[in-house]
């Protein structure tokens, strides 16, 4: 799960991690005690936003409460603004970048830092990005930190200070089950303080239920996938106008492309996992049906879930719950043959494979 | 000699009395594993298809000489689960479970290693080896067929589809290992690919991958400086949008990194062929046989 920036700030805090001094603002009222110049931040859970428009100065109390009905209003990449950071502005004497996140090749931490704060990390080069792998067992240790900061040519206050900062964010990492923590800009102030001007923070949703602090907004997801999350199924709504269900996240990737193919475009994708518990059959087909799909692409392989079972299971959903638009299916696998009469009584349309499949639903769905 | 599991090994079951645990054994011994305990705290005494179950890893350990482990038990004592096998002497480790969150994997995979042991998954389907009767895992029995095609792959029925296409068309397996959909996972390719390449009874090697991460970048490299055997792929996920997790946990394009795109360059340059749908793989093969 994606924290918001100021959600990253608390922690960062909790770790003794500077950041400038700031509050959530909803609303005019909220902002008279302020000191100006101040910063206000759009908070939304999608990168771009300064580009936006979403990052504003306010000079004084008039010019801040008309920068703040502005970005109150505003909409950056389809997420709407509903919060504000006001920070107050912090001579800016060098930036940094920081960052630890998961190698999965090497299933290790990995510590990145660079001189280059303040830009997208991908735009500076890779010479200029100095990496530390943090075993798990030995966590973050001096040596690390040194091999770090020697390169980035500090003063010894600043270094001591930085070294803290890192090895702070490391436990972080760790503590909350991060997938990511990433302070760009970390900057020195002019004043030779350290201070965290942003923050991206993930947290591993595997691990959420031990973190009872942090409370799961799921922002980023539509209502939809909300709804889907609550039931436990796998449910992304995406661009196009074709609901795909099937079972296993493989087989569901592989089923997209396949429309792809045909120029077909998925609008949902719904992998019922290795169920063929009836009431998880109809959950889907109703989250489906509230998707409006102009055609609803089965895709199913039997293995320990037997396909007659799903089959018998579908075709009561449909009749139950009046789904109306035309479903293709392709089921193959274990009692792939009595399926098949199944869902033809349905009176779905039963293709012999994949390709057919999706080739189909293009057609219908492009009609 | 097929790879990770064969005649000599000798299966517990963590989370055995569980109605997965129960039917898996059930299904495990029908295929011809020999599966000597299950491990359930509290449930000592208690017998799943004549199977004794014992209260700890070391228990079952000590009286059956169990060298594998099947870990069946819920995401939140995994990690326990996994410390405790390894404990006990259990040389391979298979995990089941799915929703793991990755800093417990990450702590398991490491003391793997440390005990010099091997270990499959999380979130994966386990191994099945048609020529040796031995299966350590949850994989349909049905689709397999003995013969000479390793399989490795990050997929669960994505990966039974493309066997159960192979078998079709008579192309047999010699093993089938599912590695996981993980971003954390304790066998990769490269592992797979050198258990395949020393195996004698595998003569070609399919591998089914998917987006995220750089497990099929890490592979392609390595195909091209150690594997002599005849490579054959399929990559899901080239229609998958940024951002979005895909089912699996592992199943990301984040930050650039993990495209299908960056994938099956990499494989193209390796001269490792692919497939366009799952079962074309089956008509590469069968070209090749």
């Amino acid at each position: 799960m994606k924290l918001f920036e100021y959600q990253g700030k608390q922690l960062f805090e909790k770790y003794s991690i500077s950041v400038p001094k700031g509050k959530i603002v909803e609303k005019e009222s909220e902002l008279s005690d302020f000191v100006f110049p101040c910063i206000l931040k759009a908070q939304v859970l999608i990168g771009g936003r300064g580009k936006a428009g979403g990052i504003k100065t306010g000079e004084n109390i008039n010019d801040a409460k008309e920068k703040l009905s502005q970005i109150l209003q505003m909409s950056i990449k389809g997420f709407p603004v509903k919060k504000v950071l006001v920070e107050e502005k912090v001579r800016i004497k060098k930036e940094l970048y920081l960052s630890i996140t998961l190698d999965r090749s090497k299933r290790m931490p990995l510590l990145m830092m660079s001189g280059e704060g303040g830009m997208d990390i991908e735009s500076v080069s890779d010479n200029l990005i100095f990496k530390e792998w943090i075993h798990p067992f030995i966590g973050i240790q001096p040596f690390h930190i040194k091999n770090i900061l020697s390169k980035l040519k500090l003063g010894k206050d600043e270094e001591k200070e930085l070294g803290q900062v890192i090895s702070n964010i490391y436990k972080l990492f760790r503590n909350y089950d991060c997938e990511l923590v990433e302070i760009n800009p970390l900057i020195i102030s002019n004043e030779g303080k350290i201070f965290a001007l942003d923050s991206k923070v993930i947290i591993n949703d595997d691990a959420l239920y031990r973190h009872s602090d942090i409370i799961a907004e799921n922002e980023e997801l539509t209502s939809l996938e909300k709804e889907a999350k609550e039931k436990g199924i796998v449910f992304i709504q995406l661009e196009g106008n074709i609901g795909v269900i099937a079972n296993g996240a493989g087989l569901t990737m592989a089923t997209l492309d396949a429309l792809t193919h045909y120029e077909g475009k998925a609008g949902v994708f719904l992998d019922l996992g290795g169920t063929d518990d009836p009431e998880k059959v109809k959950q889907a087909f109703q989250l489906m049906k509230k998707a409006k799909p102009k055609v609803i692409l089965l895709n199913l392989f039997g293995g320990i879930t037997k396909c007659d079972t799903v089959a018998k299971g579908v075709s009561a959903v449909i009749s139950s719950e009046g789904i109306d638009c035309p479903i293709i299916t392709r089921i193959k696998g274990c009692n792939e043959g009595v399926a098949k009469d199944i869902l033809k009584d349905a009176g779905l349309f039963t293709a012999e494979s994949l390709q057919d499949a999706a080739k189909k639903s293009s057609e219908m769905a492009g009609r | 000699m097929p790879i990770f599991v064969d005649k000599k090994t000798k299966v517990m079951v963590q989370g055995a009395t569980g109605h997965q645990g129960q039917f898996h054994i059930g299904e495990m011994i029908h295929f011809g594993t020999r599966v000597v305990a299950g491990v359930t705290p509290g449930k000592s005494g208690e017998t799943v298809y004549g199977v004794p179950v014992f209260n700890s890893a070391r228990d079952a350990v000590t009286e059956t000489q169990a060298n594998t482990t099947l870990v069946l038990v819920p995401a939140r004592f995994a990690k326990d689960a996994v410390f405790e096998a390894l404990d006990a002497g259990i040389q391979t480790v298979v995990v089941i479970t799915e929703n793991i969150p990755f800093h417990d994997a990450m702590e398991f995979v490491h003391y793997t290693k440390y005990k010099g042991a091997v270990l499959i998954g999380p979130n994966c389907p386990g191994i099945a080896s048609p020529g040796n009767k031995a299966k350590v895992g949850i994989l349909p029995s049905g689709i397999f067929l003995k013969g000479h095609v390793g399989v490795a792959s990050r997929s669960g029925t994505l990966t039974y589809e493309i066997v159960n296409s192979l078998s079709e068309r008579d192309i047999g397996q010699s093993t089938c290992v599912g590695l996981g959909g993980d971003p954390i996972i304790g066998t990769s390719f490269i592992e797979a690919l050198d258990a395949f390449e020393k195996d004698k009874e595998t003569k070609a090697i399919v591998l089914v991958g998917e987006i995220g991460g750089t497990a099929e970048e890490d592979a392609a490299e390595h195909i091209t400086k150690h594997i002599s055997k005849p490579v054959f792929a399929f990559i899901a996920g080239r229609t998958a949008p940024p951002g979005k997790r895909m089912g699996h946990a592992g199943a990301i394009i984040a930050r650039g990194k993990g495209t299908a795109e960056s994938k099956i360059k990499a494989f193209e340059k390796a001269d490792v062929k692919l497939a366009k749908f799952p079962t074309d793989i089956a008509d590469l093969v069968e070209k090749f046989v």
